[in-house]
């Protein structure tokens, strides 16, 4: 028995650790690949940087500028703008909009970029992460707090 | 740690560890599920749909979770060929992946009202797909092993390489752009109104000590099932 040998079971785990980083590493590579493909949507200032073929469908993502929503003449046609801080891009979407659609919220706009506006065919409304009770939201910071110490309280009994 | 590996030790400490996990389990995710359900606010936004939160978030955690377990007994297998470890990753599959498809179920019937869409293909909801096929190839190619008496070191070397998929659904939020919300609590941080987080971190407490309680049960199946094929054919050879 040759004492300078490793025990098999010291190989093995160095071959599993091994085995792992390079697996690890692969898929982190792979992931920065997908890095700019793998994106649900576009946002504004992307757009704005790389704008795209007039005619092709694409995922437009961000905020609904507040006070931006307003209904055109047709009556079943809405504008809004679109923007994530840096860039804002106009929107232009005819039909019924999800319940989540709300001004100041996250909005995905499926469509295509025309000349004056977004038009967009579908909405999909973003849920950001946040949850906040609906009595919570209109209360001064002191008065959700109490709340919020009652509520806390009184479950945990 | 190692003591445990021997089974007979094993099955003392299971033997009672079995019905305290699976009992508490139960107690403490119905007591979430009823809290979630009937005594907490409708959401500012969402309303009353928030109420899945309760079941979808817990399904999620354990989702991935399984394979976790899954990959660190297959590393386990591996290095120390403990033959425990290779049923400890055969218990965790089935419930990981129910947990998964749980997650996958509730997450769709909370999008259509939410987002507006039953399924849409963005980096989490796609990558969690992806971790439901994994278990299902995973549980075909672990019982097959386990049928036709091949190397169960197979099935662990495909857990090890599915593994890569975990971090890529915990980061698929952050590093590409997603209709899925990022995630709303990190590390020291959480953006849920505590009237919501106190039953969702019991209903992953709950979820968790069911999930061992059912790993812990199948696992003493599967060695009862090996310890009376043994019996079984010791008696043949005897009569032989």
């Amino acid at each position: 028995m040759n004492t300078l040998r490793p025990k098999p079971k010291h190989q093995r785990l160095v071959l599993v650790v091994i085995a792992l980083i390079v697996l690890v590493g692969a898929g982190f590579l792979a992931a920065w690949g997908l890095r700019s493909e793998a994106n649900y949507f576009y946002t504004p200032s992307q757009l704005a940087a790389d704008p795209p073929v007039y005619s092709r469908m694409i995922r437009l993502g961000g905020m609904v500028r507040e006070g931006s929503i307003q209904q055109l003449d047709d009556g079943v046609s809405i504008r809004f703008t679109v923007g994530d801080g840096e860039a804002e891009v106009p929107v232009r979407f005819t039909g019924i909009v999800p319940d989540l659609f709300v001004e100041g919220s996250g909005v995905v706009a499926e469509g295509r970029m025309g000349p004056t506006a977004f038009m967009a065919d579908s909405l999909l409304a973003k849920h950001d992460e946040n949850y906040v009770p609906r009595e919570l939201q209109e209360m001064t910071e002191y008065q959700a707090r109490q709340v919020v110490a009652e509520t806390e309280t009184g479950g945990g009994r | 740690m190692h003591g445990f590996a021997n089974p007979r030790r094993f099955l003392a400490l299971a033997r009672w560890l079995t019905p305290v996990m699976l009992v508490s389990g139960i107690v403490l995710s119905c007591g979430a599920t009823w809290w979630g359900l009937t005594q907490v606010p409708p959401d500012r936004l969402m309303g009353e749909t928030v109420r899945i939160l309760f079941i979808h978030v817990p399904a999620a955690w354990l989702g991935m979770g399984g394979w976790a377990v899954i990959a660190g007994a297959s590393a386990a297998l591996l290095i120390w060929r403990h033959p425990l470890s290779a049923i400890a990753a055969r218990a965790a599959a089935a419930p990981g992946m129910v947990f998964t498809a749980i997650c996958l179920a509730t997450g769709s019937l909370w999008g259509r009202p939410t987002w507006g869409a039953w399924w849409v293909w963005d980096g989490r909801l796609t990558s969690m797909l992806v971790l439901l096929f994994l278990y299902a190839a995973y549980v075909a190619l672990s019982q097959a092993s386990a049928r036709e008496g091949v190397s169960d070191r197979i099935p662990a070397i495909f857990a090890l390489v599915g593994a890569i998929n975990i971090p890529i659904i915990n980061r698929s939020v952050v590093w590409w752009n997603s209709l899925h919300q990022p995630p709303s609590i990190t590390v020291g941080k959480s953006a849920i109104d505590p009237a919501y987080l106190w039953p969702l971190l019991i209903a992953v407490l709950g979820y968790s000590l069911l999930f061992g309680g059912v790993v812990l049960a199948r696992m003493r199946a599967l060695l009862a099932d090996m310890q009376a094929e043994a019996r079984l054919r010791r008696k043949a050879m005897e009569a032989a």
